[in-house]
């Protein structure tokens, strides 16, 4: 037979010769045939043999049709295996307790071959029906339970790479669904090394797999370039260049990217695609950071603009990033949550515990109202804090087994095209950190050379007069200039030299920058810790306390910072 | 959802018409609307006056669609509503397609 194999038919009838009939009629139509002579057997024969279909007399000795069928029931479980009732009786309430007691149709008596073999077949296509069924379910259950296990370890490499990084700061609170990672949403924080934070949070088109494979290169160049000192810019760049690398044309990343400088306290926002990045003001007011470039991914390197805007904020200020489900809350008047809905709420208040209890109810309404339609809701607030308190404690490490560079000098003169062009912080920074033992200062090391080079740049080179930072409209006007000024440099030069050497107690670096401007009048400056109206002086308060000494020379052009560290004296204090 | 397209007389000009949502679900259909032969055409209207919704994918589909015209034909997207004139605003779209809104 090419189609289902041979069906197995239990007879049960007590009947002998009912039973003889009955048996040489199913036989005749083709099928295997089992026979029991009352209840009880028919059960025993049903766990051994597994009959497809039963054939099941109604009146019987030992046990009847009735309790039998009940029984056999229960024992088939998922299976179908159809029950046919073979009576004389012909009352309505007869038949009906045939069907009751699990009974799938019934048989009268005297048979007839004609009926039999249709009610047969009929049965024998469900049964094969029902096999397809059930075959199919067990598969798609299993397939299912595989991907969700694939899932599970996706995530965990996912987690591992797309890390919540300093997410859990003081200043920071987020939303983020715990299905983001298979609807597209990425959030990543760090801190810079030279301070302050950088925040990303992205929205790639589409669900799943997709969706999370690409959140994994950016989540992996967004801590590797932050930790290493690179700007805001630069990451957004080698960001948009992998994206446009390994996605396929028509998927591409949304993102609001937010880099947060704590001492100068000023925001570089960069959006494309993604929702007004909000800006909540001290005095109540509510600024909106529109969508300025296209998302991430689509355009070419050459194409592509990085260029972010630059705003103040103060202390206490606190910006809103969102992702595109946040307008897929509807407000409780059925209407479109709309980011101008939000942008109201965060006007009328100042509390913002209420601003995420609200979100949160909202989401809670929409889900309960849709299901199906919710997108994935990711937002998170930053707050402007004042600098990281630095502590003047003496900088011990332990005597690290690690090979590396201790003792070397090196030396890094840079002209018009490359100061206008280059950031060096990364490469010195890359370079002492083949210290092994100046790793975990990292920190203290990339807010020297940052703070020594623009010094050299801005104040030596481009004779910039950092008071302007400290009016009105002040940081704008600085800026212009800056970039002015770096276009029409001439015949300038920045030197930056470096030298590392162990002593007795641990290590010395030296950090010196030499500029050809005028220099400055040094002995102006003061060195202790700044008011908040000092903030944007030279920096030099702050250096001074993470480094031995801070030494001008010349007419001002040339600096020189001292940094050491010490080998701690027993080897668990680390 | 229902996407029809239909070819100018002198096969120059494909138009596309959109109804209802335009999401990942028309992935199969707007693709079969622009995907026959059409090497002479020169100019595609998307139209999106009875457009209700677009996503993130539907965007991703008009890049396909881009990518599929090349450098030798251009691509309107006509008659947005306001809804979907904001999504294409916001996505900076304009950059890429000529975008006008409903009249």
């Amino acid at each position: 037979m090419s189609e289902a194999p041979q069906l197995k038919i239990l007879i049960t009838e007590d009947n002998i010769a009912d039973c003889l009939i009955i048996n040489k009629l199913v036989k005749d139509q083709g099928y295997q045939t089992i026979v029991a002579h009352n209840g009880l057997e028919a059960i025993d024969l049903f766990v051994k043999e597994k009959p497809d279909i039963i054939l099941m007399d109604a009146l019987m000795p030992k046990m009847d049709g009735f309790e039998a069928a009940k029984r056999i029931k229960l024992l088939i479980g998922d299976d179908f295996v159809p029950i046919i009732f073979l009576t004389s009786l012909n009352d309505d309430v007869s038949l009906v307790s045939c069907l009751e007691a699990g009974g799938d149709d019934f048989l009268s008596k005297p048979y007839n071959s004609i009926v039999i073999a249709a009610k047969i077949q009929a049965f024998k296509r469900m049964v094969i029906l029902h096999r397809t069924v059930q075959t199919q379910r067990d598969e798609i259950t299993r397939r299912n339970e595989y991907l969700l296990q694939e899932q599970k370890i996706a995530k965990k490499v996912f987690d591992n790479v797309a890390h919540l990084g300093c997410l859990g700061a003081s200043n920071i609170k987020h939303l983020l669904s715990p299905m983001s990672v298979f609807n597209g949403d990425v959030l990543l924080a760090s801190r810079k090394p030279s301070g302050g934070m950088i925040v990303f949070l992205g929205d790639f088109t589409g669900h799943g797999l997709p969706a999370a494979i690409g959140a994994m290169p950016v989540a992996e160049i967004f801590y590797d370039l932050v930790a290493k000192g690179f700007g805001i810019e630069k990451i957004i760049y080698e960001i948009n260049q992998k994206l446009n690398t390994i996605l396929p044309i028509g998927f591409f990343c949304c993102a609001s990217i937010v880099d947060i400088n704590y001492s100068w306290e000023r925001i570089k926002l960069w959006n494309g695609g993604l929702l007004d990045i909000l800006l909540k003001k001290n005095n109540g007011s509510v600024r909106p950071f529109k969508s300025l470039h296209l998302p991430l991914g689509i355009l070419s390197t050459k194409e592509f603009n990085a260029e972010c805007v630059e705003y103040d904020m103060k202390v206490g200020e606190r910006v809103y990033l969102f992702s595109d489900g946040i307008v897929d809350l509807k407000d409780s008047e059925e209407k479109e949550f709309s980011l101008n809905g939000f942008a109201d709420y965060l006007l009328k208040s100042d509390d913002s515990d209420e601003v995420f209890l609200h979100i949160l109810e909202q989401e809670k309404l929409s889900f309960e109202r849709n299901m199906s339609n919710i997108d994935d809701v990711t937002f998170v607030e930053i707050k402007m804090i004042s600098e990281d308190v630095i502590s003047n404690k003496h900088r011990l490490v332990q005597n690290s087994d690690l090979r590396g560079a201790r003792d070397w000098s090196m030396s890094f003169e840079m002209f018009n095209q490359t100061i206008r062009d280059f950031n060096p912080i990364p490469l010195m920074l890359h370079i002492t950190m083949e210290v092994p033992e100046l790793r975990i200062f990292n920190n203290d090391v990339c807010m020297v050379l940052s703070e020594l080079i623009t010094n050299g740049i801005d104040h030596g080179l481009l004779g910039l007069d950092s008071q302007l930072k400290n009016s009105a409209n002040g940081f704008q006007q600085y800026y212009n200039l800056r970039n002015e000024r770096l276009n029409n440099l001439s015949g300038e030069s920045l030197h930056i030299s470096l030298r590392h050497l162990p002593d007795a107690t641990g290590g010395v670096l030296v950090i010196r920058v030499v500029d050809t401007g005028e220099g400055f009048d040094f002995r102006a400056i003061d060195l202790d810790i700044p008011k908040a109206s000092q903030m944007s002086g030279r920096g030099i308060p702050l250096l001074t306390r993470l480094c031995e000494s801070i030494v001008y020379e010349g007419n001002g052009n040339a600096a020189e910072a001292v940094y050491r560290w010490e080998k701690t004296q027993d080897n668990n204090l680390l | 959802m229902s996407i029809v397209s239909h070819l100018s007389a002198s096969g120059d000009v494909m138009k596309i018409g959109i109804q209802g949502r335009f999401d990942f679900g028309s992935h199969q259909d707007f693709r079969e609307s622009y995907d026959k032969n059409d090497s002479n055409v020169k100019e595609y209207n998307v139209d999106m006056a009875k457009t209700t919704y677009l996503d993130s994918s539907a965007l991703g589909m008009l890049l396909l669609l881009r990518d599929h015209a090349g450098s030798g034909a251009v691509i309107k997207i006509i008659n947005c509503n306001k809804d979907v004139f904001k999504i294409f605003e916001i996505s900076n779209f304009d950059q890429m397609f000529e975008i006008s809104a409903a009249k």
